[in-house]
C-alpha cells in the first residue's frame, strides 16, 4: 500500500524560506504572489492490507517522527 | 564529575566539548550512538553541536531517535544532568525533553560569530558561576537558532526561572531572544551558543570557561 504524508507549517508559524521564496518571485515580476508556503512531502510504501491499520500507523509515525506538531500539521493520503 | 559525550555521524564539536570538559578537570567517556548503554556513573551527559545525520528531515530529528537516546533520556528522567549545545539543543527538543523547537534564522542564513548573552538563571550547575544579566561573549554557528516556543510553554518558561541566556542583539529572530532553556527541574540546558568555544587562551576568550568549571558543585 502507497501512502503520502504532506507536512506543512502551522498558521501564524514563520516560515523564513516561503519568505525567501515569495521575493524571488516577486523578483521575477510576479507580483501576484500573495503568500507562500514552504512544505514537506514523504511517500511510504506499506506492508499493510487494512487502510485502517495503515492509516492508523502513520498517524503513529507522524506524531513520532515525521512531524513536529509543535509547528507542523500533517495529512495522510492513501494512494 | 564524570561526563559523557555523545557522538552522532555528523557531530563536529563532540571533541571540542571533550576539550572544554577535560581542561575544567571532569572525567570523559565518547559514546558512539548506537551503544545501547551509558557507562556507569556517568553525572553529565553532553550533547555536541554538528549535523547530526545530515540534518534530515529536521535539525535534530534523528539523532532524538537514536538507540543511546533511551538511555539519555532514562538518565534524565533519573534527574541526571545533561547539556546540549547547538544540535544538541535541537536534539532535546526534538525528543522532547525540552519545550519549544529551533526554526531557521529568520534571515535564512548561517550565521557563524561571537556574540553577547546575557546571563538570566544563575542559580543552575551550568550558570551559578555567572552573575544576574552579566554580559558574556560566546560564539554562535546555526542555521536552525530560531527558538520559538507555545505562548503556554514561554509562561512556564518565565514562570520557573528557566531562560537561562537572551542574546543582547538578537541575531536570527529567536522569540523573546532566547539562546538557551532550562527543563523544569533545571537540571538539563539547551543553548544554541557554543561554551566551549570560549574556554582556553588561544580562543581569545574564556567567557564559556566558568560553565564547565562550575560543574563541580552542585546545587
Amino acid at each position: 500500500m502507497k501512502a503520502r504524508v504532506t507536512i506543512m507549517l502551522k498558521d501564524g508559524v514563520l516560515d523564513p524560506q516561503g519568505e525567501a521564496i515569495k521575493q524571488a518571485l516577486t523578483s521575477l515580476e510576479y507580483n501576484n504572489v500573495n503568500s507562500v508556503r514552504q512544505g514537506k512531502v514523504i511517500d511510504l510504501e506499506l506492508n499493510e492490507s487494512s487502510e485502517e491499520a495503515a492509516i492508523d500507523s502513520i498517524q503513529e509515525m507522524c506524531e513520532k517522527l515525521l512531524a513536529n506538531t509543535v509547528i507542523e500539521n500533517y495529512e495522510i493520503k492513501l494512494l | 564529575m564524570r561526563a559523557a559525550v555523545i557522538v552522532f555521524p555528523g557531530s563536529n564539536c563532540d571533541r571540542d566539548m571533550v576539550c572544554a570538559l577535560n581542561l575544567a578537570g571532569h572525567e570523559v567517556i565518547s559514546v558512539w550512538h548506537k551503544e545501547t548503554e551509558l557507562p556507569k556513573n556517568i553525572d553529565l551527559v553532553a550533547i555536541p553541536g554538528g549535523f547530526s545525520f545530515g540534518d534530515y528531515l529536521r535539525c535534530g530529528a534523528i539523532a532524538a531517535k537514536s538507540p543511546i537516546f533511551k538511555e539519555v533520556l532514562k538518565h534524565i528522567e533519573r534527574g541526571g544532568y545533561a547539556l546540549g549545545v547547538c544540535n544538541g539543543f535541537q536534539i532535546l527538543t526534538e525528543a522532547g525533553v525540552l519545550p519549544g523547537i529551533l526554526q531557521q534564522n529568520i534571515k535564512t542564513k548561517f550565521i557563524s560569530k561571537a556574540v553577547d548573552l546575557r546571563v538570566l538563571n544563575t542559580t543552575s550547575i551550568f550558570t551559578h558561576r555567572y552573575v544576574h544579566e552579566e554580559p558574556i561573549s560566546i560564539p554562535i554557528a546555526h542555521h536552525e537558532g530560531n527558538y520559538f516556543a507555545s505562548s503556554d510553554d514561554l509562561k512556564k518558561l518565565k514562570d520557573g526561572d528557566r531562560i537561562a541566556f537572551k542574546y543582547i542583539d538578537n541575531p536570527n529572530g529567536a522569540l523573546e531572544d532566547i539562546a538557551g532553556i532550562l527543563s523544569e527541574n533545571h537540571r538539563v540546558l539547551g543553548m544554541m551558543p557554543h561554551p566551549e568555544r570560549h574556554t582556553e587562551n588561544v580562543h581569545g576568550c574564556q567567557d564559556g570557561y566558568p560553565f564547565f568549571e562550575g560543574l563541580f558543585q552542585s546545587n
